[in-house]
Order: structure tokens, then C-alpha cells, then sequence
């Protein structure tokens, strides 16, 4: 399984919290916006894509236990969003790209979603 | 009250949705007030108020914000001059036009349902204002702030943000009328701390007080409501109407 410190370095993403903290292996990927919907749906140790901002993310994230968030479309997360991520030491990274060129090139990489 | 209801202002409301139709509905309703909630915008909300003031129908001013996060919220006001300044702000931060023939019209209408022009913003999409942002701006203007039909995976802030963010002052929720009484007050008044409301979120005439509010307060104002709502000075939410 890949880790989170390779997505990283392979496809040139910024870290913007708790960037001591890529060493965790990624279990599946999973893409959405809507919290409720992760919530419900996302399996632990996935990597989270959304263009979410909002603080509510790093809960949904510490409840769901994930590896890490990647906020998409060049978004950047909210002052508060970072504060909590930091101090609950879970990984944000942001990227230009929308969801669907990030997916594609971690599916490459051999991330998978449940099917 | 039914305080959540669109005119043809909204790109999704009706164009039957002008003030003497709307009044002559909620009259016919029993209503005492009604609040104008219309997407992004509140250009219909003093035609409303004139033709209510003709008929004994108390109208509230107010605007169903969209945040970024794509949450709805309503915001109302006592005054228009605080109405206008959150116009003013959620124009500064809404991009785009509209497409009549995708969204629908946005038609801006006298008392006299006369038409006097179309909203060209893209009053169906985004603000770049943030939950916390809108909450913040609506209550330094003295306004009244509820979480639009909590119950609703769309559009809703549990829906969205998958749960109310803690810290965040939310004077109410409203649940739709599409779900039950007993349903909304287990789901809704334990789970979280604060008080529900439910109002019709009109859209078309037939559905204008299918759900609605009874509050025991002096008069249908803002700081009245807000009163009830805290439950102060013997104010109070008396019960609810019109649940399927």
C-alpha cells in the first residue's frame, strides 16, 4: 500500500498541516463533498478528496478515522480548518486540480475506492 | 407564521409567486405574517410588505442565503435598512448570471404585481461568504438566523457539514414539512441544542403555509421571535401546523 509521504512526492502536492504525519499507509480513496455523505460512506484509512473548507472536515476525518484530507481546485482551507488540523495532527494537503485529474492520478498510483 | 416563503423573484419559484397572490394564500390560510426568504436577494420583499400592509398580513423582510459550503440559511430583519446592507454583501460575493432558461426567471414585481424588471445575478448559486460568516454579519445587523430545512440532505447545514459545527450560534433550525411532527422533535430538538421551527419553504402558492409556527409573542417582529425562541420574558413557540 502506498503511504500518504509518496502521494505527496509523486505528484508534487502541498502540505499545509501536520506534515510529521505522512508515514500512515492509505487504505482507498474516497471523493465527495457532502460530510453527511462521508460520514456514512468513507472507510478508515482512506484519503479524502473534497473542496470542502469548512473546520467540519478535520472532525468528519478524526471520526472517520483517515489517513488525510486533499482540499482541490486550488481552495484553501479556513484559518480554523488548519488551527484544528495542526492540533488533531490530521494531514491537509491542497492541490490546483479538480477532483477528477487528483483521483485519476492517485488511482494510478494505485489507490482504489470500495467497489 | 410561515416565515420561509419564495416569490418569483427565486429562479426556482413560480411566477404566480407575486405579492397579492402570496398574501391572498396566507390569508386564506390564517396566517398573521409570512416572511419573504427569496435566494440571494430580498429586491421583492418590500412589494410584499406594501401588499401585506393593505390586507393586515404582517410581512418580514429576510434572504435564504447560500454559503459557500452550498448551506442555506435564512436571514430576517425588523428593519430594510439591515435587509439591504446583507443585500449588498451577499452581492459583492455572488458571481455569475443567470440563465432564465435553465434556472427559471428572476422577475422583480410592485404591490400591484406589475413587473418591473429581472435579476441578472446568478441568485441560484453560491456566495462566497462562509456559514460562520453569514451567521456573524445577519446577527451584527440585528438579524434573525435559522438553519433552512435541517432535514434535507441538500442544501441542508447537517447535510453539507454533516453536523452543526460546534460553537456556531444558530438562533433556530427550521425542519421541512416533509417530515412529521413526532419525527422532528425526536430527531431534532434532543439532538441538538436548539430550538426548531418549521416553516413551508413555498415555492408555488398551493404550498404557502403547509407548515408553519405558532409563536405566543406581542407582535410578528424579529426581536419578538428571538424572544420565544429562548423561551424570555413568557414568549414562546406554542406549537406547530400543517405536518404531513
Amino acid at each position: 500500500m502506498v503511504t500518504l509521504k509518496e502521494i505527496v512526492k509523486e505528484l508534487n502536492l502541498k502540505v499545509v498541516s501536520a506534515a510529521g504525519n505522512l508515514d500512515k499507509e492509505v487504505s482507498g480513496g474516497y471523493a465527495s463533498d457532502l460530510l453527511s455523505d462521508v460520514i456514512a460512506n468513507s472507510k478508515k484509512g482512506n484519503v479524502w478528496i473534497t473542496l470542502q473548507t469548512h473546520q467540519n472536515i478535520v472532525a468528519v476525518a478524526i471520526l472517520k478515522e483517515l489517513v488525510g484530507i486533499i482540499i482541490v481546485n486550488g481552495r484553501k482551507p479556513e484559518e480554523e480548518t488548519l488551527k484544528k488540523a495542526e492540533k488533531e495532527n490530521i494531514s491537509t494537503i491542497v492541490t490546483k486540480w479538480p477532483t477528477f485529474e487528483i483521483v485519476g492520478r492517485l488511482y494510478e498510483l494505485g489507490v482504489r475506492g470500495s467497489i | 407564521m410561515d416565515l420561509h416563503i419564495h416569490t418569483c423573484l427565486s429562479p426556482c419559484g413560480d411566477l404566480e409567486m407575486v405579492p397579492s397572490k402570496i398574501v391572498k394564500k396566507a390569508k386564506a390560510e390564517g396566517l398573521d405574517a409570512i416572511g419573504i426568504c427569496d435566494h440571494n436577494s430580498a429586491e421583492n420583499v418590500v412589494a410584499v410588505k406594501k401588499a401585506g400592509q393593505e390586507k393586515d398580513l404582517t410581512v418580514v423582510g429576510g434572504i435564504e442565503v447560500t454559503s459557500q459550503e452550498e448551506v442555506h440559511i435564512l436571514a430576517l430583519f425588523d428593519k430594510d435598512e439591515n435587509l439591504f446592507e446583507l443585500q449588498r454583501i451577499v452581492y459583492e460575493n455572488l458571481q455569475g448570471i443567470n440563465e432564465a432558461k435553465v434556472f427559471g426567471e428572476q422577475v422583480i414585481v410592485d404591490e400591484k404585481d406589475e413587473i418591473l424588471g429581472v435579476n441578472n445575478r446568478l441568485l441560484i448559486g453560491a456566495t462566497k461568504l462562509t456559514v460562520d460568516e453569514i451567521v456573524g454579519i445577519t446577527h451584527s445587523l440585528k438579524g434573525l438566523v435559522i438553519a433552512s430545512h435541517v432535514d434535507r440532505e441538500r442544501f441542508s447545514i447537517i447535510g453539507q457539514l454533516g453536523f452543526i459545527p460546534k460553537g456556531l450560534v444558530l438562533d433556530s433550525l427550521e425542519a421541512s414539512s416533509k417530515i412529521s411532527l413526532d419525527q422532528e422533535k425526536s430527531i431534532f430538538s434532543q439532538a441538538f441544542d436548539f430550538p426548531v421551527v418549521t416553516f413551508s419553504d413555498a415555492h408555488s402558492i398551493k404550498d404557502i403555509g403547509k407548515s408553519s409556527t405558532i409563536f405566543l409573542i406581542e407582535e410578528a417582529k424579529v426581536s419578538e421571535i428571538k424572544k420565544a425562541l429562548l423561551d424570555k420574558d413568557g414568549r414562546s413557540i406554542f406549537t406547530y401546523s400543517g405536518h404531513s
